[in-house]
């Protein structure tokens, strides 16, 4: 029912197509107003984030030692896994993107189809980190502990870390606050996006997008590359404080 | 006294049968509606009410400070009161007043376009407002909170068992009905100007509504992550502000602040808009310097995100940022003197007449720049430490948001009265109650600045006998100023039905939204307009006139 040629029939204006709103002049102009738009509400999560960031700038320089201890609790081989799956995410994203504008329904579903599983692996990975950090006595409020960065245990095949003072040690409470605020943020913004995914996927699978009107898929790519590009930030952020040593 | 009001015979004339009031019916098409017309009138009445619970919490204020004693309420129930007046005011009164409910009526009609870019995220903000505004109801309601407006930790978070979280969330939400009303003005100004209207042919109007929408849009998000982090703090004791743990509660305050310092320009800016259209039609002149005007507009609001430190003046931040954030905040009052500066020369030679939108007009230039040049007491860092916590501040900003915002807004509702309800409220009843209102707010206001400089300290219930007399004439004046506010209520609503029918332009305006029929077509434009005049261009209008007097001739 939704193929192109009766969409444009059954318009009342025969040159626009039956998906432009009446209050836009032209679709050129309605897809500009929705593409600005989105931008625009990326610019508001930046500096909703940016709150954040600012936090994390402030106490990194106070309390250095402190952030290095807290970081080198993160495991590495997880936070880059991440990284690698959400990178990929984002390109089977685009994929879709691509898929929409050229009209494959078929490649649409099975790029958001990939971009869900990738997505699930990407929360799955963080809450068995989550988990290690209850574990741990790493959760700030809810169940933290200190003393294991004041007498660290040795990791079997390493050397022990040397001990923090005391003081600083408490201090690895806001680097851990700093770390589930934002990696939690982050996750409820990959939440947030995986609901929109399943809606589009229904649509999909519906036929929605086959006559070309994929604002949608389009704004909502930009979105799923933004919350790929605060990762991008967060993991040097968190994980790789001074690695070197 | 002369006139430029020219009705339409009243024997003849009739309200159009086909406008955005009467295109649909029901309930539903209210609640579901696209229309940025209908939307702004679902504001409006949302908006008002909320205006009544904090200007009856204002009194309460008023009552319990009549005497030196706390007799009236107790000092946390003093606490709560205050606290929820200005929460109410400021998230769910001022921020949306002008923009929300004018701008959201006006800009798309402004700029010659059919609706707002986007009709169903307009409706969304709404609700927003909606959820935001009845959590806090909710709030106060179920045992209130006593934080004061602002939040500030580690009160909020270790030391108050108040709804805290409730409010919290109840401004986060509303915070994002703001995001969405910004992004909405700033791509509809962007992308949907109609054929001809040049970034310089737009009202003033639009040009301060799109500089509050670039704070709305960057600002209020700061604002949100940072009352998440509160209620973080609070629900499961994450340490970011906690200096038990390592952080830093000047921290919240920087953050805070740097929402909720551009956060009074969001307040003010749209308000200078409206005084830009009203000073202009009621002295029949091209508003001077309009593009200084313009300009000014988004130099406040650039300006307006590098001055927040002044609110901390008193908090221990270094001194060296003390010297240099004093002397941004002199910057700031740069565009704001040239606009006041303008509206003067626009008077200058001008035609002027003295209807209700021109005598708020008055108001707001006499009050804001006395609320203004207050501040800039307030902004060097030696007298403000003197000054602030005191009476001193809050008649500054109760000048400023007040006297100056409320009269705008008061001035805008009146000057657009007629097109929004296609009838006119009575002239001399309202000339009446614009009076009241500035006599009755500076009766309210001023004693407060001679408090402050006495030393009377802001937010406590009781104080000492001496300054009673003082306490007294503020109280006084605040009964007045509450009949200058019930007026409008009544006889605005009393309009709805029997004022006189208004036609298309009462004022003889220039704007696009004074060509068309009052009130307007649900699609505003029968056909998109093509735009050649300027802005405050009156010699187009005579010779529209004319040209429509030879066609009927």
């Amino acid at each position: 029912m939704d193929s192109p040629t009766v969409a444009l029939h059954e318009s009342t204006h025969s040159e626009h197509p039956s998906y432009q709103r009446h209050h836009f002049v032209t679709m050129a102009q309605q897809r500009e107003s929705a593409s600005f738009g989105m931008w625009l509400f990326l610019l508001t999560e930046i500096m909703f984030f940016g709150g954040m960031f600012t936090a994390y700038l402030i106490y990194r320089n106070w309390y250095y030692p402190a952030f290095v201890a807290g970081s080198h609790t993160l495991s590495i081989v997880l936070g880059t896994t991440n990284t690698a799956v959400l990178i990929t995410s984002s390109f089977t994203m685009a994929m879709g993107v691509w898929c929409a504008e050229t009209r494959r329904r078929g490649g649409l579903i099975l790029s958001i189809i990939l971009t869900l599983i990738l997505g699930l692996a990407f929360l799955g990975i963080k809450s068995v980190e989550y988990h290690e950090k209850w574990v741990q006595h790493h959760v700030p409020g809810l169940r933290f502990d200190a003393m294991s960065f004041v007498h660290p245990k040795a990791e079997p095949g390493q050397p022990a870390e040397p001990g923090l003072p005391l003081d600083m040690a408490q201090h690895t409470e806001v680097y851990f606050s700093l770390y589930f605020a934002m990696t939690g943020m982050h996750a409820l913004h990959m939440i947030i996006g995986m609901g929109l995914l399943i809606f589009m996927l229904i649509k999909a699978i519906r036929g929605a997008y086959d006559n070309g009107n994929i604002t949608f898929i389009e704004n909502f790519g930009l979105y799923w590359h933004f919350v790929d590009i605060v990762w991008i930030f967060l993991f040097p952020l968190l994980y790789l404080i001074s690695r070197h040593q | 006294m002369s006139s430029i009001v020219s009705l339409p015979d009243q024997t003849t004339a009739r309200i159009p049968k086909r406008n955005y009031l009467t295109n649909e019916n029901g309930i539903l098409s209210w609640l579901l509606t696209g229309d940025h017309k209908r939307i702004a009138i679902l504001y409006l009445i949302s908006i008002t009410f909320f205006f009544f619970i904090g200007g009856a919490l204002a009194a309460l204020i008023r009552l319990e400070l009549l005497t030196p004693q706390s007799d009236l309420m107790a000092a946390d129930t003093y606490n709560k009161v205050f606290s929820m007046h200005g929460i109410i005011m400021i998230f769910l009164f001022l921020v949306p007043s002008v923009p929300a409910t004018l701008g959201n009526f006006l800009i798309p009609i402004m700029v010659g376009a059919k609706d707002l870019a986007f009709p169903k995220i307009n409706l969304l903000s709404w609700y927003l407002y909606l959820i935001g505004g009845g959590m806090t109801l909710w709030a106060m309601i179920s045992g209130g909170v006593d934080t004061g407006w602002t939040f500030t930790v580690p009160l909020s978070t270790h030391y108050l068992n108040t709804n805290v979280v409730t409010t919290g969330l109840a401004i986060f939400v509303a915070g994002f009905s703001s995001i969405f009303t910004g992004l909405n003005f700033i791509v509809t100004i962007h992308r949907m100007r109609a054929p001809g209207m040049t970034w310089f042919k737009l009202p003033l109007f639009v040009w301060s509504n799109y500089a509050a929408s670039i704070l709305m849009v960057l600002g209020t998000p700061v604002l949100a992550i940072t009352l998440v982090l509160v209620v973080l703090e609070r629900t499961i004791g994450i340490g970011v502000f906690d200096p038990t743990k390592g952080g830093d509660p000047i921290l919240f305050q920087h953050l805070f602040w740097f929402y909720s310092h551009p956060a009074v320009y969001i307040m003010i800016l749209p308000g200078m808009g409206v005084i830009s259209e009203v000073i202009s039609t009621f002295s029949r002149k091209r508003v001077f310097g309009y593009s200084a005007v313009a300009f000014s507009s988004v130099a406040i609001a650039v300006f307006g995100f590098f001055v927040w430190e002044h609110h901390m003046f008193i908090m221990g931040v270094s001194n060296y940022s003390t010297l240099i954030f004093s002397l941004l905040t002199m910057l700031v009052a740069v565009p704001s003197a040239i606009k006041i500066f303008n509206w003067a020369f626009t008077l200058y030679k001008g035609s002027i007449t003295f209807e209700t939108p021109m005598l708020y007009a008055f108001g707001f230039m006499g009050l804001f720049t006395i609320g203004g040049l207050t501040g800039v007491f307030l902004g060097s860092s030696g007298t403000d430490i003197h000054l602030t916590e005191t009476y001193f501040i809050v008649a500054h900003f109760h000048f400023v948001m007040v006297g100056g915002m409320l009269m705008a807004f008061l001035s805008g509702i009146h000057f657009w009265w007629p097109k929004m309800t296609g009838r006119m409220y009575p002239e001399k009843l309202s000339q009446l109650a614009a009076v009241v209102t500035f006599i009755g707010f500076n009766f309210t206001f001023f004693p407060q600045f001679l408090l402050g400089m006495l030393g009377m300290p802001r937010r406590y219930a009781a104080y000492p006998p001496e300054f009673q007399v003082l306490n007294v004439f503020s109280t006084a004046g605040a009964t007045i100023l509450g009949v200058g506010y019930l007026l409008p209520m009544i006889y605005l609503v009393w309009s709805l039905k029997y004022g006189q029918i208004a036609g298309n332009n009462p004022w003889q305006a220039t704007g696009l939204e004074w060509q068309i029929q009052s009130p307007p077509l649900t699609e505003n434009f029968i056909e998109i307009p093509v735009v050649t005049q300027d802005a405050y261009d009156y010699e187009w209008l005579e010779r529209q006139k004319e040209r429509e007097v030879t066609q009927v001739g």
